[in-house]
């Protein structure tokens, strides 16, 4: 027993209020509690202008593409209207139960379209963990070096803080037919003549997305590797688990949250993602983030609000997919 | 406790092997910048691939020149701009914010939710719905109110979550000891608070400044007659590409690693002092 419980013990049994009495020795809620109460400035003046800020240009801009949603087109803008037709065109161009179409039972365009954006996140999302896991394994349990772990992760992140667009016209010079890929597997007799399947395509699309967001997945997992507890893994080892045993029954389940994280993040930005479809893939196929875009420019204002309720349906159901997979809150 | 030398021999070798792919890592992380980089010297006759077609800075000039893609120079201007004030807004609001919620206070959960929403949200969601909004209520938008607004709600919450990690280190007994000592609010949050908490608060401005600096998702439909520079990139992008946008490019990638570094190196120097 610590001093600190046998004084709570003599504090509890003694009788209260009596002059003499033995102090009553604060518990380190009772401490944690005071301190909450302490002055400080008043929460609604520290929250009110960052509140107000997100009410305006978080809020107003998501509640307003959900009641244009059913607004009707003019041509060139919108009036207030209650009408599904947007909605109707979303599910029935080109697809179910359209009449100039014979195939019932192809989803719509926009749905593929969807689809189409889920299947390539969803491509790599895969390809971000397998690449950011050995990455983050290696700065946190690896590096032993608290400094130096510093400087490599930050080293690896500092993309993340440079132009997406820039790093995504970057990817040019390494794809076409002399782009870099050819010329090295030219050089190293992979291949006879160089292949036109770098550019333009979903192999080079994915990439360059993989290249682009593999960053945001490093951090998460680094971070819930690095705040393993390292007793653990030495008790392990003691009682003589093999490293891989080490790594199945410890490491890996205590860094599901921080996967789950990085996953999220991933998946967030790549499904939202329009520009670097526009570069690297030519244009060649639409993501629903394009889809959007090229409404709103032919100023189609309601569906491309349909687009994006759709967009940001999907969305939320794959959060809330990884969300029951893994539990984060305590990563919280 | 000695550990035999094989196995010292194997870590060693697990060690090499996760080294080399780090190595790999960075290459594929970086390789495409410096192809970029070096593509930007192509000679004048020369393409967006290699083989690089003699060494020159043609593109170069033509970039500073008049006849540049766009009005790079002022679309630089006004990205600097948005930047330094999206950097000053995140910083203020994400440091109110974490002071705030070093309380218990009721809604606390909601705005916790709602700040990190920020994140979650694709910018393309953002521009579309504050765009059309501002066309129903007949304002034009402008890189400097609408632009700006929807900068800060992605900044805010990486501002929000350094400040929060710094006010978890943070001893609160050093205000109190203040306190008890007469020191008004003010007078605390002066003297004690503001200059441990500073290299957080730089932290925070570093990632509204730089965030914003290269952001082109949520600008894209805000900004306005009046381009930003992630904006002009893009215009250029579209058009037949040329070495041009490899010099800009470059430009641009060595500016934000300035930015960075200069970044580093004021946190580093402020947090030693606050120690």
């Amino acid at each position: 027993m610590t001093t600190l419980e046998s004084y709570a013990k003599i504090a509890e049994a003694a009788p209260r209020g009596l002059i003499g009495g033995a102090p009553v020795v604060r518990g380190e809620d009772e401490i944690k509690r005071k301190y909450r109460r302490e002055p400080g400035f008043p929460v609604p003046i520290l929250i009110a202008p960052a509140t107000m800020w997100l009410i305006v240009f978080l809020f107003l801009p998501l509640i307003s593409i959900f009641i244009f949603s059913f607004w009707k087109t003019t041509g060139h803008g919108m009036t207030p209207a209650f009408s599904l037709e947007h909605y109707r065109a979303f599910f029935v161009t080109e697809g179910f139960f359209d009449p100039k179409n014979g195939d019932f039972l192809t989803p719509s365009v926009f749905i593929r379209t969807l689809w189409t954006t889920f299947r390539f996140t969803f491509t790599v999302m895969a390809i971000c963990l397998l690449l950011a896991y050995p990455l983050a394994y290696f700065l946190s349990m690896q590096v032993e070096d608290f400094k130096w772990q510093l400087a490599l992760f930050l080293l690896a992140m500092v993309p993340f803080w440079t132009s997406y667009l820039i790093r995504a016209v970057a990817w040019l010079p390494m794809l076409g037919r002399h782009g870099l890929i050819n010329e090295f597997l030219l050089d190293i007799g992979a291949i006879d003549e160089p292949v036109s399947f770098f550019l333009y395509s979903e192999f080079s699309y994915t990439m360059a997305l993989v290249q682009l967001y593999v960053v945001l997945a490093v951090g998460p997992i680094f971070f819930s590797l690095a705040k393993i507890d390292r007793t653990l893994l030495e008790a392990a080892r003691d009682m003589a688990a093999t490293p891989f045993q080490i790594f199945r029954e410890i490491i890996f389940p205590l860094s599901l949250p921080g996967i789950a994280i990085g996953m999220i993040f991933v998946f967030v930005m790549v499904m939202g993602e329009f520009a670097t479809a526009v570069v690297v893939y030519g244009g060649k196929t639409s993501t629903t983030g394009t889809v959007i875009l090229n409404y709103y420019v032919i100023a189609n204002y309601p569906f491309a609000a349909v687009n994006a309720i759709m967009l940001m349906l999907a969305m939320m159901i794959g959060v809330v997919i990884i969300l029951r997979l893994v539990d984060i809150r305590k990563e919280l | 406790m000695a550990r035999s030398t094989p196995e010292r021999r194997r870590k060693t070798r697990i060690k090499a092997g996760f080294s080399v792919y780090y190595a790999i890592f960075l290459i594929f992380v970086y390789g495409p910048m410096f192809a970029m980089f070096t593509l930007s010297f192509q000679g004048p006759r020369g393409g967006v691939t290699f083989p690089m077609r003699g060494f020159s800075v043609f593109w170069w000039e033509k970039l500073t020149g008049p006849s540049a893609v766009g009005d790079i120079k002022s679309s630089l201007v006004r990205s600097l701009i948005l930047a330094v004030i999206v950097m000053v807004i995140t910083a203020i609001f994400s440091t109110m914010l974490a002071m705030a919620f070093r309380k218990k206070f009721r809604g606390s959960g909601p705005l916790f939710y709602a700040v990190m929403s920020g994140l979650m949200v694709p910018g393309v969601l953002l521009s579309l719905g504050l765009a059309s909004l501002l066309r129903v209520v007949g304002i034009p938008p402008g890189w400097w109110y609408s632009g700006l607004g929807v900068h800060v709600v992605w900044t805010l919450p990486f501002g929000f979550l350094v400040m929060m990690a710094v006010f978890n280190r943070f001893d609160a007994r050093l205000e109190e000891a203040a306190r008890d000592m007469g020191a008004d609010e003010w007078t605390v949050f002066k003297e004690i608070t503001l200059p441990l908490i500073t290299p957080g608060i730089v932290a925070a401005g570093l990632f509204g400044f730089t965030l914003s600096y290269d952001e082109f998702a949520r600008t894209t439909l805000l900004s306005g007659g009046q381009n930003t520079l992630p904006l002009d990139i893009n215009a250029a992008m579209t058009q037949r590409v040329q070495p041009t946008i490899f010099a800009l490019g470059t430009a641009s990638t060595i500016f934000s690693l300035l930015m960075i570094g200069l970044f580093i190196v004021i946190y580093t120097i402020l947090y030693r002092r606050s120690r």
